[in-house]
């Protein structure tokens, strides 16, 4: 049985016999975006499509994925999946604050990117309502195809943001409008 | 041993408590006895320690809230049962909004502590005597008893909402 095997993309650099020369930036995105820990936080009905989603049918592991951590400190990417109550809200708001930069934020269904069919008073309208987030997976409950593609626009994002974007002004500005440091 | 007919419970209750006991009812065949607020822990305490009727169990513990009843608008309704007896039984309690006090049961069963603290919750009705009476499922801040029907069900911090898709 013939196996393929595929590697990442090489980045755009410079090629010549013997050496190959691309920016620092270049190389660590590629790095990273291959090597996401992912730390689950799912809470409801949209959390078993994310464990579907982590099964051996989608694989979540294909993308460099397969260590979950459980541990927001060594967590890279924050998978929201699910209803978040408001009394939920400040546990979420607490695990993202300890994750360490760089760290990125999934949302994945209508429950967490709005609050869902849950218009009501005990609901969190939206997680963006307490920590920012990186890319929004409609659906109620998305397939897991939606949250792998949703996972890989979070590796495009992760691939191709400056190295420094997280000391700059703006990410500043907006984390001060979450009121986080 | 014998079961127990609605018609034992609603008479042996008329008997001993007379006119503490409003009214009863059998909305499917279930015995509905509307009890006088201040006799309600007396009620309880001897539905839960008849040597035959032996309803030893608190099932729970809501409240309505039905505005168009004046000097009635809140509710407080108890579900016991026995288990022996395969028997349930329902209490209900009516007090003004203006007054929305309750005696507590917790010193007769300690699973009300948080069946109360739910019902205050909800519907803000004080249960007096409850060790630690303060919302259990909302948050802390909430200022309001989301169940009364005054307050909206839907959430107010919702900017993203077109009433016309809505057919308002
Ligand atoms: S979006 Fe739908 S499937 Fe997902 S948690 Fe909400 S109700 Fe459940």
């Amino acid at each position: 049985m013939s196996k393929e095997i595929t590697i990442a993309e090489m980045p755009a650099g410079l090629e010549g016999p013997g050496f190959f020369a691309t920016s620092l930036e270049k190389a660590i995105g590629l790095a990273r975006a291959n090597s996401i820990w992912p730390l689950p936080f799912a809470t409801s009905c949209c959390g078993i499509e994310f464990m579907a989603t982590m099964g051996s049918n989608y694989d979540l592991a294909r993308f460099g994925s397969e260590r979950i951590s459980f541990s927001p400190r060594q967590a890279d990417l924050l998978i929201v999946a699910g209803t978040i109550a408001k009394k939920m809200g400040p546990v979420l708001r607490q695990v993202y604050l300890q994750m360490a930069e760089p760290r990125w934020v999934i949302s994945v269904g209508a429950c967490a990117s709005s609050g869902g069919i849950f218009d009501t008073y005990s609901v969190l309208q939206g997680i963006d309502k307490v920590i920012p987030v990186d890319v929004y997976v409609p659906g109620c409950p998305p397939r897991p195809e939606q949250i792998l593609d949703g996972f890989m626009q979070i590796q495009e994002l992760v691939k191709n943001e400056s190295l420094r974007r997280r000391n700059s002004n703006e990410y500043k500005v907006m984390l001060g409008s979450y009121g986080i440091q | 041993m014998a079961e127990i007919t609605n018609t034992y419970v609603s008479e042996e209750l008329y008997k001993k408590f007379g006119d503490a006991i409003l009214s009863t009812d059998e909305p499917y065949g279930m015995l509905t006895v509307v009890v006088e607020v201040s006799s309600i822990t007396s009620v309880v305490d001897w539905l839960k320690k008849h040597p035959v009727i032996n309803a030893h169990f608190l099932t729970d513990i809501c409240g309505t809230h039905f505005p168009q009843i004046p000097g009635k608008e809140l509710c407080a309704i108890y579900h016991m049962q026995s288990m022996p007896n395969n028997y349930r039984i329902r209490l209900k309690c009516f007090v003004p909004i203006t007054k929305p006090e309750v005696p507590s049961l917790t010193g007769l069963f300690p699973s009300a502590n948080w069946m109360e603290r739910e019902t205050y919750d909800y519907y803000g009705i004080q249960f007096i005597g409850h060790p630690n009476l303060q919302r259990i499922l909302n948050v802390d801040e909430m200022d309001y008893f989301p169940l009364r029907k005054e307050f909206p069900l839907e959430d107010g911090s919702r900017t993203d909402k077109d009433d016309k898709y809505f057919g308002r």
